[in-house]
């Protein structure tokens, strides 16, 4: 029995519940792009000659370069000067000493979005760093995670506190150039999160970013530096929403991770960014390169990502398998549904002996949703014994949408096992119509489905985001299935 | 507890039902017997709501409400429950846990508290009994990798779960060997009671031996053409449903 496309479709609409605009006083630049800008941006967070200059090599090298058009997604023309390059809510322009000073404004912001910022009322054990446009309002726990040892702050923090540590692993595993959007960050980037974990140390919380945009016309541009010294281990998870605005905002954000010998990484992303109306107006670019570099033996990076928001998902979270025996993970969920699209997975790229990879990728469609993974295993001759598994399975719901699978496997050694397992489906009238007859309303059917399509990636996620998890994606779909 | 009256019934252009007409009462087992085609899961498709079944004529009246004005959902809340021919499979969704969702969405619907997790264990437990189901098969997945038995055998244990007041079992025993028709059965035996009614949608009269209807119909084109007691079923085994038919068009 066919599915019957309008009920699916009925379903999965939905409101975007974090679309609200924050009123606050905001310090922003002009739009557009030159060389002043980036001179403004440096000497606004005071950085050292140092950064400067690297900020500026990118920006030249970015004017060489040419946005990608490979992707499976289209959209008008981006026109990079129109958009604001920094903005920062006014009242922290000193910097705010501790939670007492940050803007009440702020706070009720991160408190409507389940963010709550005293410490008190937080989840015990998750420490927090909150980004709103261009600069970090406030980082929670600070004392008790330095007590361990470990460093979690703002990233232009870290640039005046732990300058040593930021310019020896800055743009190590993403260069300045390494893509169009890269460059585009390595030169304007504003904030973003900095984690260093000591040797032998086991970060004794999760830590979290929270990402907000809420000025009009603003790009944000963050840049994220995880660090992992030998035997450590950290969990970190970000989340982000943005106001809904008829126009699209881009973000093109940088992800850097670094695990040393013997060292864990498990870096966990529930993105939420507004994906646009139902006709597709408006919405968030996400255009993001997120890269993990195992440099030492036995080191383990995980990806996990829900990906519910944003007009446009572009990225791909990868590891780099450098050190021997080491180990990269990406479990991803990515739903578009309406008109929002997204070209999203992985690249793993085998160098170490024995090193080991697993994909587990789940795409979900809606709506008109167009909805690709792609990804490359790639295995250089010095990798004996690799291993990867992958799988991709599809979900189609109605007869509108779309999933595409761009897997690219380049092997060149021979001792590699490379295992690759692909599906798609539909949530069929036969499924909902037994948990109907069962007494289950269609809504509570369609997502029950789904979440089990979603299982194995959920499992990934620590445990209190993957109730969140769940009932972001029972949003996503509302409407979406009958 | 159901009355169907002069009930016509379409699917995708094409008349299944004919003006069919029957009367169950509660605590009673009917048998719907008839050849391939004669409209048998059709009667239990639009009985638990399915979309695709146009009524164009006739009505179906259930415990003094007009079925027709309700959906699947609410129809599974207000007591009706149908044993699938073929149990669909849910990949990732556990067979309990869809279970639990289930019970509680017709406990809610009733104005009964949910069950909390041991109360159901419990409840699952002593039902699990009923059909001798293997207690690995809860965690699975709904129907995943499931036996053509171990599906019939959990619908039966849910019905035993949801305790409906009207149980439809589409061709339950299709595809069961003896023994697993012989537990099929003495767990729906278990079930009767005397606010409970069962109609069982069969081919063969070999379910017939488990259990015992009260009574027996013939459904052919479209309309039930000949109604009696368990002799009927017999009789059918041994001339076939040709006798029927050609009974019903001389009359």
């Amino acid at each position: 029995m066919a599915t019957r496309s309008q009920d699916v479709e009925y379903l999965v609409k939905k409101e975007y519940k974090h679309g609200f605009v924050t009123d606050v006083d905001s310090d922003t630049v002009p739009p557009g792009l030159n060389e002043d800008v980036i001179r403004l941006i440096s000497a606004k967070k005071n950085e050292p000659e140092w950064l400067l200059e690297w900020r500026l090599e990118a920006y030249r090298h970015w004017l060489t370069m040419q946005e990608p058009k490979w992707a499976h997604v289209r959209h008008k023309p981006i026109d990079y000067q129109a958009i604001s390059y920094y903005s920062a809510p006014k009242s922290q322009q000193d910097g705010p000493k501790s939670l007492a000073e940050v803007d009440p404004k702020l706070l009720e912001t991160y408190e409507k979005l389940g963010i709550p910022l005293h410490e008190q009322k937080m989840l015990a054990g998750v420490a927090v760093d909150a980004v709103f446009d261009s600069v970090s309002v406030a980082t929670t726990f600070k004392e008790k995670l330095a007590e361990a040892g470990v460093i979690f702050c703002p990233f232009s923090e870290a640039v005046q506190n732990h300058p040593e540590l930021v310019r020896q692993y800055l743009g190590t595993v993403v260069p300045t150039g390494d893509n169009f959007f890269a460059a585009l960050n390595s030169a304007v980037f504003t904030d973003g999160s900095f984690c260093y974990i000591p040797k032998h140390t086991r970060c004794p919380m999760e830590l979290s970013t929270y990402f907000r945009i809420n000025a009009a016309n603003t790009g944000q541009f963050e840049r994220t530096l995880i660090i992992a010294d030998t035997g450590s281990y950290v969990s970190y998870l970000e989340g982000c929403t943005a106001p809904m605005r008829d126009e699209n905002q881009l973000h093109a954000a940088v992800v850097e991770l670094i695990a040393l010998d013997n060292a864990q990484i498990k870096y966990s992303t529930v993105q939420n960014w507004y994906p646009g109306d139902k006709n597709g107006k408006g919405g968030i670019y996400n255009f993001v390169t997120k890269r993990g570099d195992c440099r030492g033996e036995n080191s383990k990076i995980s990806w996990t990502q829900v990906e519910t928001g944003s007009a446009i998902t572009w990225k791909y979270p990868s590891c780099i398998l450098r050190g021997d025996n080491s180990r990269g993970e990406f479990y991803s969920v990515a739903v578009t549904n309406n008109y929002q699209q997204a070209d999203t997975g992985t690249k793993m790229i085998h160098i170490g002996k024995n090193t080991s990879s697993t994909i587990i990728s789940k795409g979900i469609s809606a709506g008109h949703g167009q909805n690709a993974y792609r990804g490359l295993v790639r295995v250089t001759k010095t990798a004996e014994n690799a291993r990867n598994y992958t799988q991709c399975d599809s979900l189609l719901m109605g007869d509108k949408c779309g999933a595409h699978t761009f897997p690219y496997i380049e092997v060149k050694n021979s001792s590699a096992q490379i295992e690759h397992e692909a599906s798609t489906s539909k949530i069929s009238d036969d499924q909902l119509f037994y948990c109907m007859q069962r007494g289950i309303s269609p809504e509570d059917a369609v997502n029950m489905i789904v979440n089990g399509f979603c299982k194995e990636v959920f499992k990934e996620l620590p445990m209190e985001f993957a109730v969140e998890a769940q009932k972001l994606l029972g949003v996503t779909l509302e409407g979406a299935v009958g | 507890m159901l009355e169907i009256k002069n009930l016509y019934v379409r699917v995708e252009g094409k008349e299944i039902l004919r003006g069919l007409d029957l009367k169950v009462n509660a605590g009673e087992v009917h048998a719907i017997m008839g050849p391939n085609g004669s409209g048998k899961s059709t009667l239990a498709n639009v009985l638990a709501g399915r979309s695709d079944y146009e009524i164009t004529n006739g009505s179906i009246t259930y415990q003094e409400k007009d079925l027709t004005e309700m959906s699947p959902e609410i129809r599974a809340c207000e007591g009706i429950f149908l044993a699938f021919q073929y149990p669909v499979e849910i990949p990732g969704v556990n067979n309990i846990y869809m279970l639990k969702a289930a019970l509680n969405a017709i406990r809610t619907y009733q104005g009964k508290s949910k069950l909390d997790a041991i109360e159901f264990l419990n409840l699952v437990r002593e039902k699990l009994k009923l059909v001798r189901m293997k207690e690995d098969l809860l965690n699975r997945s709904v129907n995943e990798g499931f036996s053509g038995g171990e599906k019939k055998r959990n619908e039966i244990f849910q019905m035993a779960v949801l305790e409906p007041r009207l149980a439809i079992l589409d061709e339950t025993d299709s595809g069961l060997d003896i023994d697993a028709l012989k537990i099929v059965a003495e767990g729906v035996n278990s079930l009767r009671s005397r606010d409970r009614a069962i109609i069982l949608v069969t081919h063969y009269q070999r379910l017939l031996n488990y259990i015992v209807p009260d009574q027996v119909h013939v459904l052919s084109e479209g309309r039930i053409v000949k109604s009696g007691h368990r002799e009927l079923a017999l009789k059918l085994e041994e001339k076939g449903y040709e006798w029927v038919k050609q009974e019903a068009d001389a009359a």
